[in-house]
């Protein structure tokens, strides 16, 4: 893994974040329109200026049982992944941060840390922010990101 | 220069020639008297010839020149055009339509044309070479390098009051690529009228083997200062010498028997041949990008009327009706320029109809019928493959052999019609035979074995559920499995192709006298009217196309079969169904005030129970994206005037 900027968020007592270069824009919470027979942990769909954007409940889809109600810190992050957009809940926004390569640790290097929609975990003023896989997380293949991790081996 | 600038034209229009060949090809199989068509094939083929010569398409040009050898001994009635001579060059045309193929994938495969270039060979009298003028080096001042078939056509051309001219083209000594200008002088001058010969020869200009000067003879029913103008618009030539020629004597055709004459002569209105099309060719992305922004305002404009009719405000109502018209005829204009006649997709039948007849040893007619209906763009991409198995379907179950055609008192050849056509806001499209039709009891027995319905299912069917299972997966006739059709993925990818056009497909049989197909769609695919149903706190869009009626009725009409909630409309069971409850939308219904939205698959008609009913409202159909797509029941979203998403209901996978 090289430099990267990343915008992190908070959600349950955990601190995230995703590389800046997926992020499109940040909005506060909108009306989400139910889509019935939907995943779980697809919300609904939501109109972002006359584009209908799906957005992902990130609580349903880490398995965290504890729901939340919008406050106002909510947001909603506007992911850009492989020419999809798509919108995560997020309790909060807290910053953009710059990561340097060494502070960055592959997961399989972390013991009893097997998880797949984590691609890395990155340690910053002694804080631990989990670099997530979107790819992964919005189930749309793996092999991009699979390939780079093995030729880091 | 650029060659690669070319490329987008070179392929159009290539692709345009080739369908011109094809057509060309079929009519004189039909009416091998009529001269029109082989000048015209003629004509493609050398411009093909031309095009890719200069594009340095190699294998392209060999092949087109040899046609050509073939069809003007066609022309000039040396040679009989027989079912073998006509199947090679179909076969030509298959080839080039491959390399093109090639060419727009990029592939730089070589085919293989040794065996057309023979056959080719073999059908062209090698006698008949010498009389295609060789290329004669000087050029002289006089017009006896006019060969006898040359002169016939300007003999032609002098009955037709056709001017004749002779002029010489200069190339500029510093132009790099002179077989590019050369190509355009010969474009251009096609245009306005026709090339009878080049000195040097066309191949010697477009492979650059001359000096800087070529001579034209040139048949045209414009004067003199009209192709001074077309040629001066190329740049880096210029035209010098340019004489009109007349016969005193047509009847003394000797080839010295050319006079020259500076006069003008007069414009003639009887020269018909070239055709002008004022179109712009346009790229389908801006097409769908126009269409996209159309569809935002569209949004925006329903927004804006429903701001003015909340808040009322009067010094509005003036600019939001302009608007509302605006916007309704801009939609108009742009759904207009995406319509495309539904001829791009029949054109290919002809062809298709005839190898296919040929193969199965059958005879058949193909009628085609309202060519010039139009269809958006997206359908006509995608309704071609509907149709060519329906049509193979017609051919290889319907058509009966011809001689127990003539057993049965039918006319050897079977017709099949195909047939298009316009009904309010639907295409009707109509797949037609006059073959043996769909036996009921082979349908029965097939569904049987290949497990489609049980023996119980089969005898609560009526006679049009049975036709219908056709339609069903798995399920195909075909007692042996053809290289044509019967592989089992037939009619029912057929319909759910059109089901997912929006469209629905319905059967109509009689035994021993044929089978109807007929095809709806919908004209356009990204705006449509819709009613807006609400369903507890849920709103949603269910498509006007559906929707045969709403009716309101209370509780106790609602009577119960074998669990199925039903009621009685007009005499007739109408299965119910509580879309809340599939759609776990929460909310009932108030008992004494019930609304039913009567809706329409194929056949079938059903009613869904919702809470309320709010308006009927244009709706812009946009997808719910890769992650949601797949959800049974329904189509798409779209955004409503207050902004909100509301969801469009999807009738066909709905039950």
């Amino acid at each position: 893994m090289e430099d990267i900027q990343i915008v992190a968020f908070r959600l349950a007592n955990e601190e995230y974040g995703v590389n800046i270069l997926n992020v499109q824009e940040i909005i506060r919470p909108t009306l989400v329109t139910r889509v019935p027979k939907a995943p779980n942990y697809l919300t609904g769909v939501i109109n972002l200026r006359g584009n209908v954007v799906p957005v992902v409940n990130l609580r349903k889809r880490f398995g965290i049982n504890k729901e939340k109600n919008n406050d106002n810190n909510t947001r909603i992050i506007i992911l850009n992944v492989s020419d999809l957009k798509v919108g995560i809940i997020v309790d909060s926004v807290t910053e953009v941060q710059q990561i340097t390569k060494e502070d960055i640790e592959e997961p399989n290097l972390i013991e009893f840390l097997d998880n797949k929609y984590v691609q890395a975990v990155a340690k910053h003023d002694n804080r631990l922010i989990i670099i997530l896989y979107l790819q992964e997380i919005l189930e749309l293949g793996s092999e991009n990101t699979v390939k780079t991790a093995n030729s880091k081996e | 220069m650029n060659k690669s600038e070319y490329m987008d034209l070179f392929i159009e229009e290539t692709r345009e020639h080739l369908q011109f060949l094809n057509e060309g090809l079929l009519q004189i199989e039909k009416k091998p008297d009529d001269d029109g068509p082989i000048n015209e094939i003629f004509r493609a083929a050398h411009t093909i010839k031309g095009m890719a010569a200069t594009m340095g398409f190699e294998q392209i040009t060999e092949i087109t020149h040899k046609m050509e050898n073939l069809l003007v001994k066609i022309r000039e009635k040396d040679l009989v055009l027989s079912t073998a001579i006509s199947d090679v060059l179909f076969g030509c045309v298959d080839t080039l339509e491959q390399m093109l193929e090639n060419i727009i994938q990029g592939q730089k495969k070589e085919i293989d044309i040794s065996y057309l270039i023979t056959q080719l060979n073999n059908f062209e009298n090698p006698v008949h070479i010498s009389k295609i003028a060789t290329i004669n080096e000087s050029i002289n001042n006089s017009w006896n390098e006019l060969n006898e078939y040359e002169h016939t056509l300007i003999v032609e051309a002098q009955k037709q009051n056709l001017n004749i001219y002779r002029f010489s083209i200069n190339v500029s000594s510093d132009c790099v690529m002179k077989s590019v200008r050369v190509f355009m002088v010969f474009k251009s001058l096609e245009g306005i009228g026709e090339i009878i010969k080049s000195v040097p020869s066309s191949q010697d200009l477009e492979d650059e083997k001359f000096d800087n000067e070529f001579t034209v003879y040139f048949v045209s029913s414009k004067d003199k200062e009209n192709i001074r103008k077309i040629i001066n618009q190329i740049s880096e030539i210029s035209l010098e010498n340019l004489e009109v020629y007349s016969y005193e004597n047509t009847e003394n055709t000797e080839k010295t028997a050319g006079g020259l004459e500076q006069e003008e002569s007069n414009e003639t209105t009887n020269y018909v041949k070239t055709k002008i099309h004022q179109t712009v060719r346009v790229d389908i992305n801006k097409l769908d990008n126009l269409m996209n922004l159309v569809g935002e305002l569209v949004i925006n404009k329903t927004r804006l009327e429903q701001i003015f009719r909340t808040n009322d405000v009067a010094s509005l109502n003036e600019t939001v009706e302009q608007i509302d018209r605006i916007t309704t005829d801009l939609q108009n204009v742009v759904m207009n320029v995406r319509m495309v006649p539904i001829e791009q997709v029949f054109n290919r039948f002809p062809r298709m109809v005839r190898d296919l007849s040929k193969e199965l040893g059958k005879e058949v007619n193909l009628s085609l019928e309202g060519k010039e209906t139009e269809l958006d763009r997206t359908v006509i991409d995608e309704i071609g493959d509907p149709l060519v198995h329906l049509l193979r379907n017609a051919i290889d179950h319907g058509i009966e052999n011809p001689e127990i055609r003539s057993g049965k008192g039918k006319n050897k050849a079977g017709t099949i019609r195909l047939i298009a056509r316009q009904e309010g806001n639907s295409v009707v499209i109509i797949v037609q035979d006059d073959g043996q039709g769909i036996s009921l009891n082979k349908i029965k027995e097939k569904s049987l074995e290949k497990g489609v319905v049980t023996n119980k299912e089969l005898e609560q069917m009526d006679q049009n559920s049975i036709l219908n299972l056709i339609f069903s997966p798995g399920f195909s006739t075909a007692s042996t499995i053809t290289d044509v059709s019967g592989r089992g993925v037939g009619l029912d990818v057929v319909k759910s192709k059109i089901q997912a056009l929006s469209g629905n497909v319905y059967v109509e049989n009689k035994e021993g006298e044929g089978t109807k197909f007929t095809i709806k769609l919908p004209l356009t695919l990204a705006i449509i009217q819709a009613l807006l149903v609400k369903l507890g706190t849920e709103i949603y869009a269910v498509p006007l196309a559906n929707i045969d009626e709403t009716t309101g009725i209370t509780d106790d009409l609602i009577k119960n079969i074998q669990g199925q909630e039903v009621m009685v409309l007009r005499g007739k069971v109408l299965p119910l169904v509580r879309l809340s409850e599939i759609f776990e939308a929460g909310g009932s219904e108030k008992p004494d005030e019930i609304y039913v939205v009567v809706v329409r698959k194929g056949e079938k008609q059903i009613g869904l129970v919702v809470n309320e009913l709010i308006g009927q409202q244009e709706i812009v159909i946009t997808s719910l994206g890769k992650l949601l797509s797949g959800i049974p029941g329904i189509a798409g979203a779209a955004i409503l005037g207050d902004g909100k998403v509301s969801l469009i209901l999807d009738v066909g996978t709905l039950f």
